[in-house]
């Protein structure tokens, strides 16, 4: 794992021919509008004005731009996809804002301001007055069985959500359980019914009661929602099929750890694997602590 | 059917007064008024462009009148002005209390997931949680709707156009509705398949004491469903009366037209 | 003794709207009154109007002019012109009525189909197709009929059929359009055994009766019904 705040060295500082963050004043304005809203509705999607950015669809334009419309100078960013920091795409967005914003960077979950995500939430908790910020590709949860937005958006507002059910039950009848693992959707304080963002479900259980702020962008869609701190989220359910987490039967080979999202890897082309933890930071960080995983005993 | 039906002075389960609908400078219906009493089947008959599909859709709450209120009598026996109250409101009540089958049954159905989905979606959507339930409480839907229980889990695109309309209608009924609208329920079925159909449908509607508006333009579907007719031409009723008189002894001169240019109403 | 029905000053004419509004008067003034326990037997030439009268009774034609009343439970209600819910309230409970064509419903089980009127009245599904065999059986429908609908049936057990359903209930008023047409000498003997057992129990009974020998059999009096001179 490469450190990032020497890495960070390498790169030049700010570039001055970009605004702070990329964007111009007045666009971070309309997302922090929309980004007020958005938190004082929770789980309710606000359109907002989304703007080309350079690079493309599904590569996180949304989270992008509600990471440059929260930045400031003085914040120390993450940037992790599928838990990790040293993925292509994790890269280059943290590349991105260190070019445009000239900001601190971080692989610490507990040392990041705002930490921008594809796919997972940090293993570590998180704490007050840290930003986590999602990249979203489709925002609408009643999507898979209503095409029409303006009956969704009806759907919302008069709370029609027999629908959501509907994908559950299909699941229980199909594969004897509910086989959402991803995107699965939940209810925020009671009200509305919101997609995660395709994060595990392994994943739910800490958007509820959390000290931090969850914002999430979709770029494509034009789609802003929240959930503010320590604010109830509920993952949807039936009385006789409970929600419930993944888990495994192995633990992590490198760390040890039996509490975390595991991620299987392949180490060789005679059918050799493991699983180790899907967050790299954590699985350093118990590392560091002296933890071992069957894999990683040599090593030590 | 029912004793609610013969109470003559019992309260109406709807009153529609002086509906009408306009498409610009065309009428799609006009001047529209009856009632309608639980346990009681209400046939409105008329040809294509008579306006009886408007009336039906603007009563359903489908269409919003230009003029005329719809009042609902709801279960609690308070009267609800069906185009005055809140859409949420009136969205809650159509999930609830009242049933829409449609001729074409992809308009009511979702072709994409499951019969027992289907079937269940309505229970869900009045907050249903335990999915043992749903299921079992879908398969008797489909049990009483005449479909074999073991296609439970297939998408309705599998099933026939007769399966499907069964279907359609198990979907409607199974949250309990007091009040189901049927638009040409037996339309696009071959003879037989209608027969069946007609015959499920008047079982149902005994055994469950619902009240039914239905749409059609088929005199002996009319015939064999309802028991007052609504006879429409041009956005206005120009004849009502017990089914079987105004089929036997037409008054209005549209009407004996009607029932002397079909083949043994 | 109760009067059941009475029919005041009914005429009837039928206006034809699409041939040139032509109209052609059916019955003229006709006043008939008919006690429980008693039979009356319509009488006259073939379009006289016999069957008209009595679907005018029933509700299935309108009264335009003159009063139809008629005993519903205890009390006298008026029929012409009356709300089709009340018609119905009356057919469900109180006026029975055996015409000469039975309308199938398709599909619909033999034994359903007579037992209908009674599971219409609330009565259990079990005791109702009970008693709706025990017509069938007496009327001699062969049992491995009752579970097909009577579309395919001949004339005679179609008959029977209807006959059965009419009989169902323990109407007060019962009407007869032609109860013993197409039946042969045995099952004739078996509907005139019904009728003078509904008589027995109190109901009051207009029938149209073609044979003379069933009419003498059963009926207390005749009311004729003269033929109108035809308009132009």
């Amino acid at each position: 794992m490469s450190d990032a705040t020497q890495s960070a060295a390498a790169i030049p500082a700010r570039d001055p021919t970009y605004n702070f963050a990329y964007l111009d004043e007045q666009t971070k304005r309309m997302i922090r509008r929309a980004l007020l809203k958005a938190v004082a509705v929770p789980g309710y999607q606000v359109p907002f004005a989304g703007r080309e950015m350079p690079m493309p669809y599904g590569w996180g334009t949304g989270g992008v731009q509600v990471t440059a419309s929260i930045l400031t100078a003085d914040d120390r960013l993450k940037v992790i996809d599928q838990g990790a920091d040293d993925t292509t795409n994790a890269v280059s967005i943290r590349k991105f804002f260190q070019r445009t914003a000239g900001v601190a960077v971080t692989e610490k979950t507990a040392e990041a301001s705002v930490i921008q995500t594809r796919h997972r939430i940090p293993e570590a908790p998180l704490a007050d007055g840290q930003i986590l910020v999602y990249q979203v590709p489709i925002p609408e949860p009643l999507r898979f069985l209503e095409p029409r937005e303006t009956e969704t958006r009806k759907m919302h507002a008069y709370q029609d959500y027999g629908l959501m059910h509907v994908k559950l039950y299909e699941d229980i009848a199909r594969h004897g359980h509910i086989a959402t693992t991803y995107a699965y959707p939940v209810k925020v304080e009671g009200r509305y019914v919101m997609d995660p963002s395709p994060t595990p479900k392994f994943d739910n259980p800490k958007m509820s009661d959390c000290p931090a702020l969850q914002l999430f962008g979709a770029g494509r869609e034009k789609r802003i929602y929240a959930i503010p701190p320590y604010t109830k989220v509920e993952s949807l359910d039936f009385e006789d099929h409970p929600f419930t987490v993944q888990s495994w039967e192995q633990r992590c080979a490198l760390c040890g750890a039996e509490d975390s999202f595991l991620d299987e890897v392949l180490t060789d082309d005679k059918g050799g694997r493991m699983f180790v933890c899907s967050d790299t930071d954590y699985c350093g960080d118990r590392r560091a602590q002296g933890f071992r995983g069957e894999a990683a005993e040599d090593a030590a | 059917m029912t004793s609610s039906s013969e109470d003559l002075d019992a309260q109406p389960l709807l009153a529609v007064e002086d509906l009408a609908k306009r498409y610009g400078r065309h009428m799609g219906c006009e001047a529209v008024s009856f009632r309608l009493w639980p346990g009681e089947v209400l046939g409105v008959v008329g040809e294509s462009g008579s306006g009886k599909t408007t009336l039906l859709n603007c009563v359903a709450g489908r269409l919003t009148p230009d003029a005329g209120r719809v009042l609902y009598s709801d279960r609690l026996g308070a009267v609800r002005d069906l185009h005055g109250i809140a859409e949420p409101e009136r969205r809650m009540l159509m999930r609830t209390d009242w049933a829409f089958v449609h001729q074409n049954p992809r308009d009511g159905l979702r072709m994409g997931v499951s019969a027992g989905a289907n079937v269940g979606e309505p229970l869900m959507a009045v907050g249903a949680r335990n999915y043992g339930a749903i299921r079992s409480a879908a398969g008797d839907w489909l049990a009483k709707t005449e479909i074999d229980v073991g296609r439970i889990d297939d998408p309705p695109r599998t099933f026939s156009g007769g399966m499907q309309q069964r279907l359609q209608i198990a979907r409607s009924l199974a949250a309990g509705p007091r009040l189901v609208f049927m638009d040409e329920p037996t339309g696009g079925l071959d003879v037989s398949v209608q027969a069946r159909l007609l015959d499920l449908l008047r079982g149902l509607v005994t055994e469950l004491k619902l009240a039914v508006i239905v749409v059609t333009h088929d005199l002996a579907v009319a015939r064999l469903l309802s028991h007052r007719l609504l006879v429409m031409r041009g956005g206005r009723v120009v004849e009502t009366g017990l089914t079987d008189q105004v089929l036997d002894d037409p008054q209005h001169p549209y009407t004996q037209l009607l029932v002397s240019s079909v083949l043994q109403p | 003794m109760t009067d059941m029905l009475r029919l005041c000053d009914v005429s009837k004419d039928f206006v034809l709207h699409n041939q040139g509004g032509a109209e052609i008067p059916v019955l003229l003034g006709a006043s008939l009154t008919v006690n429980a326990g008693e039979c009356v037997a319509l009488t006259g030439p073939s379009g006289a109007g016999k069957s008209t009268l009595m679907r005018m009774i029933y509700g299935n034609y309108l009264t335009p002019t003159g009063s139809i009343r008629i005993r519903h439970e205890g009390a006298m209600v008026e029929l012409a012109g009356a709300d089709p819910r009340r018609v119905l309230a009356v057919r469900r409970r109180t006026l029975g009525y055996v015409s000469q064509f039975l309308r199938v419903v398709p599909r619909v089980a033999t034994l359903d189909v007579v037992a209908e009127p009674l599971i219409a009245l609330g009565e259990g599904a079990e005791a109702a197709r009970a008693r709706a065999g025990d017509l069938l059986r007496r009327l001699n429908l062969p049992e491995a009929l009752w579970p097909l609908p009577p579309a395919t049936f001949s004339g005679g057990e179609q008959q029977r059929v209807n006959i059965a359903r009419g009989f169902a209930h323990p109407y007060p008023v019962l009407l007869l359009d032609e109860p013993t047409a197409s039946l042969d000498g045995a099952n004739r003997a078996v509907v005139l055994e019904l009728i003078g057992e509904a008589k027995a129990r109190g109901a009051a009974i207009v029938g149209i009766f073609h044979d003379a020998d069933a009419r003498a059999a059963v009926a207390d009096r005749t009311f004729e019904i003269a033929p109108l001179a035809t308009a132009a």
